[in-house]
């Protein structure tokens, strides 16, 4: 909100019309004052008038310091509501839930299962999450965690399935869980979930889409079916399958492991991540897109950008009208609808279209000569300045960075 | 490569009309098998050997495929397992999960616990094999694969992200022979107590907007993109904008 002091004609009106129900609370009436005589003059029917506070209640406050919630006064902004905090001191029960943290942050998918696993839990159990490694979410307890358990391990890091297997099942020796949720996803936890289930030798309920009376529904074959039955100890859950926590605060407690970890006989060994033409992903599911709008005066730079960032190109519908990019890189309402995790608008304004665009996206870096514009107002970093001599500086910063890296390695 | 490759199929069902077919990604699991051992491929179902769809399969450029005689709804895991320990193969490609009755996709995971060997899913596509490791490339969500080296015999998943599958030809499917075995029956419990019922849609998530006052849920109603509280760099050099971009990019590990 603006700090721009306006007129409230509403407010004025009410302040000259005394039948209006609001007329006291909108008085600037002074509730002490010096008279002529030098004898403090009180006025006892403003200080019973009270005022109407914050929460919406009538307040009265006799230590004189009361105003009146004058025509001037203007309320700022609504005070941050402080959920309730749901307790969980001596758990009867727990639910473990595995989020899939997909760039080392709860996504919705993992919100979903937190809020499936908090009404399974009711007002006994408590949700237990299994954070594998580091992560980078501030928030575990606004997500309905009760209990946090971080496993930290050189073993854990890179693709090491069979490991995570192995942590999965030392929670399950300590806690025993009453249920297991995992997200049924292709980012990890659908694979993750089959190996534990397979190891525990529990038959998983999977694609559960409902959880009601005791019974999970979940898709069957190729969608074409919904399978249900008595509720699995191992759910792997679908997107949307219940509502996120939204009503209630959680305490987020960690708890440790009280055995470490066996290391499993490792078969599968990560050779890293492969270098993809990043030209070849769909712009859909590209995961870093820079894209350029009508900001862009040389697309040469703009193309050697991208290259060297290693990002999938995007553009604005005026770059695509004006045939600088082709119609298939089009952001937009009437483009594409991007999920990228990190999208950078370079000279775009940020159209209302082009926004919903990039509305799943996670991180947006503006880069434009306007600090007033609607794209700036998205994004969690903006630079204002030139794009092309940006372009430029990322390009040798990139190299710099990529240099220095390999002598670090080295 | 004289590696021996198995690859598992089943009967598919088409999307729009329920006609059985063959299935998309055990079609992939085939031709993956053909592009990586020619004819050193054998090519499994555990079913009926009566089923029409079958053919398909066998006009990929098939002689014959290995029919595991067994009725419908029946557990195949213990018959597969105790096939492939005897088939001496190195790898075996599945597809992902069926299209036609539970399709869970914990078929190759039960497999390979019960045979004791490593699983890949998602394979893209295999570098090499040699002194009994293999080096494949793995399908990551967004388009990225993964590199990885597994010890051998191994048993791996296909998605989409593998080659596409030949088409189907008449005369091979007509010729190939579908050679049914009868092996042991094991009844799957699953069914007794869980129906399959036609597919409900699922209700569409409405946006609760939880706001206290009038004003609150007239400011939710209008709100335009969220946001705010954004870092705005002013008045910087280029140079200085440019590092603050990449310490993001980095941070979010985006930058390879």
């Amino acid at each position: 909100m603006s700090d721009i002091i306006r007129r409230d004609p509403r407010a004025e009106w009410i302040a000259r019309n005394r039948l209006h129900p609001l007329h006291a609370a909108m008085q600037t009436q002074q509730t002490s004052w010096m008279g002529p005589n030098g004898i403090i003059r009180k006025n006892p029917h403003a200080i019973a008038a009270g005022f109407i506070a914050a929460s919406g209640l009538k307040r009265l406050d006799r230590s004189g310091a009361q105003q009146g919630t004058a025509t001037g006064g203007r309320r700022t902004a609504a005070a941050e509501v402080q959920l309730p905090l749901h307790q969980v001191t001596d758990p009867a029960f727990y639910i473990a839930v595995v989020p899939d943290m997909v760039g080392g942050r709860l996504g919705p998918h993992d919100r979903d299962l937190l809020g499936l696993a908090h009404s399974l839990a009711g007002k006994d159990g408590a949700v237990l999450a299994i954070v594998f490694g580091e992560h980078k979410e501030g928030n575990f307890g606004a997500a309905g965690v009760d209990r946090l358990l971080v496993i930290e391990g050189e073993a854990f890091q890179g693709y090491a399935p069979e490991q995570l297997v192995q942590g999965l099942r030392a929670v399950d020796n300590q806690f025993a869980p009453q249920h297991w949720l995992l997200p049924d996803s292709r980012t990890g936890g659908g694979e993750l979930g089959r190996r534990f289930a397979a190891s525990l030798g529990e038959r998983p309920a999977t694609r559960v889409w409902q959880i009601k009376d005791g019974q999970c529904i979940g898709r069957a074959g190729a969608g074409q079916q919904d399978l249900q039955r008595g509720m699995a100890r191992l759910i792997l859950a679908a997107a949307e399958c219940a509502e996120p926590v939204s009503e209630t605060r959680h305490e987020a407690l960690p708890v440790e492991l009280s055995t470490s970890v066996a290391r499993s006989l490792s078969r599968i060994e990560d050779l890293g991540s492969v270098a993809v033409d990043p030209a070849a992903i769909a712009m859909a599911e590209s995961e870093f897109i820079v894209s350029g709008g009508n900001g862009v005066k040389d697309w040469e730079l703009f193309h050697r950008a991208t290259a060297a960032l290693g990002a999938t190109e995007g553009a604005s519908r005026v770059a695509v009208d004006d045939g600088f990019m082709p119609r298939t890189r089009q952001v937009g309402a009437t483009g594409t609808w991007v999920t990228a995790r990190v999208y950078v608008a370079v000279g775009i304004s940020g159209a209302i279209q082009h926004l919903q665009g990039i509305g799943a996206c996670d991180k947006v870096v503006a880069v434009n000569m306007d600090p007033g514009c609607d794209m700036i107002k998205r994004a969690d970093l903006s630079v204002i300045g030139d794009s092309a001599a940006i372009l430029q500086a990322l390009i040798e910063a990139v190299d710099n960075y990529r240099s220095g890296g390999q002598r670090d390695a080295a | 490569m004289s590696t021996k490759v198995i690859s598992l199929v089943s009967i598919g069902a088409h999307p729009g009309s329920g006609r059985s077919r063959r299935a998309e990604q055990d079609a992939r699991a085939v031709e993956l098998g053909l592009q990586l051992a020619g004819d050193n491929l054998q090519v499994v179902h555990a079913g009926d050997h009566r089923q029409e769809a079958l053919r398909a399969y066998l006009g990929m450029g098939l002689d014959h495929l290995d029919v595991l005689e067994q009725p419908e709804g029946a557990d195949v895991l213990e018959v597969l397992g105790n096939y492939l320990r005897d088939a001496g193969a190195q790898l075996v490609l599945t597809g992902s999960q069926a299209e036609t009755g539970e399709g869970s996709g914990m078929l190759p995971f039960l497999l390979a616990e019960k045979l004791g060997w490593p699983l890949i899913v998602g394979l893209a596509e295999v570098e090499s094999i040699e002194n009994g490791t293999a080096q494949v490339l793995q399908a990551l969500p967004r388009g990225q694969r993964r590199r990885l080296k597994v010890r051998l015999p191994l048993l791996a998943t296909v998605d989409n992200a593998a080659p596409k599958p030949r088409q189907s030809a008449f005369g091979p499917a007509r010729r190939g022979v579908l050679a049914a075995r009868d092996v042991a029956i094991v009844e799957d419990e699953l069914l007794a107590d869980a129906e399959l019922q036609p597919a409900r849609p699922r209700p569409k998530r409405l946006k609760v907007i939880k706001a206290k006052s009038g004003a609150d849920r007239m400011k939710a109603a209008t709100a335009k993109a969220s946001g705010g509280g954004g870092k705005v760099l002013k008045d910087v050099s280029p140079q200085e904008g440019a590092e603050a971009i990449l310490k993001l990019l980095v941070e979010e590990g985006v930058l390879r």
